[in-house]
């Protein structure tokens, strides 16, 4: 299986998110791939398009408190994602149609479809743990996520 | 009564099970009271849950076994198995 540290950007790492709309987050998120150099700035504005666009199609707030929203480009060369906790909760659209507290942004190259599907994967084996839902969920800053993905990269939270 | 029906499907569509596919699965095995199972060699996850059905990571060729089980078994495994069969009508 793929390590959330391999396809998470560890500059990606909004916590706490400021926005409490589904598209001020996907802005965050995307903004937070710019600052740290994952996407240039012009890709930014058409990618922003084209993970709403996709959100638009059917949701990515897939339940438990989670979304995934995500999109592939051509430019992209490898799997990146970033993610935002937002404490207060952020209006996804969500399938239960309950706030988001976590939301993994995922963007693809155009040409890796396995890749994409193995990165989802990971997102959800471990999102689909109540105990890695919960701890991330108490996450209080980028670095405690980061030392989180990687005790969960090692196992310690398969419950 | 209660019937078990299993049946084994190939994925043929170029990006695989991803999201909407899975959806769509998800939806389709929701209509019915059976409930629905879903392998990938060892494992298994609840064909009704998107977040589990994420988990099998299948890509265009993987084989997978649709087994439902309960009253409306039978029709459940054949309306599964077309959906996946026609490529979840994309590429």
């Amino acid at each position: 299986m793929l390590k959330l540290t391999d396809i998470v950007a560890r500059g990606a790492i909004v916590a706490p998110l400021k926005g409490k709309q589904r598209d001020q987050v996907i802005r965050e998120l995307i903004e937070s791939m710019v600052a740290s150099a994952i996407i240039d700035r012009e890709a930014a504005e058409h990618l922003y398009l084209r993970v709403l666009d996709r959100e638009l199609k059917s949701t990515t707030g897939f339940g438990k408190g989670v979304a995934v929203p995500h999109a592939k480009d051509p430019r992209m060369k490898r799997i990146s994602a970033a993610i935002g906790l937002s404490q207060s909760g952020v209006e996804f659209n969500s399938l239960d149609r309950q706030p988001v507290y976590s939301v993994v942004l995922l963007i693809s190259p155009d040409d890796q479809p396995n890749e994409h599907l193995r990165a989802m994967e990971a997102i959800f084996k471990h999102v689909g743990s109540d105990v890695f839902r919960r701890l991330l969920r108490q996450c209080q800053d980028p670095a405690q996520v980061w030392s989180l993905l990687l005790e969960a990269d090692a196992q310690k939270h398969n419950a | 009564m209660s019937t078990r029906h299993e049946v084994k499907v190939t994925i043929i569509n170029r990006l695989g099970l991803h999201a909407r596919p899975a959806m769509s699965f998800v939806d389709a095995a929701s209509v019915f009271k059976s409930e629905v199972k879903v392998c990938r060699e060892d494992t298994e996850v609840d064909g009704k849950s998107i977040m589990q059905m994420m988990m099998l990571a299948a890509g265009q060729g993987t084989e997978l076994t649709i087994i439902a089980e309960g009253p409306d078994a039978e029709a459940a495994c054949k309306a599964l198995k077309a959906l996946v069969d026609a490529g979840f009508e994309e590429e």
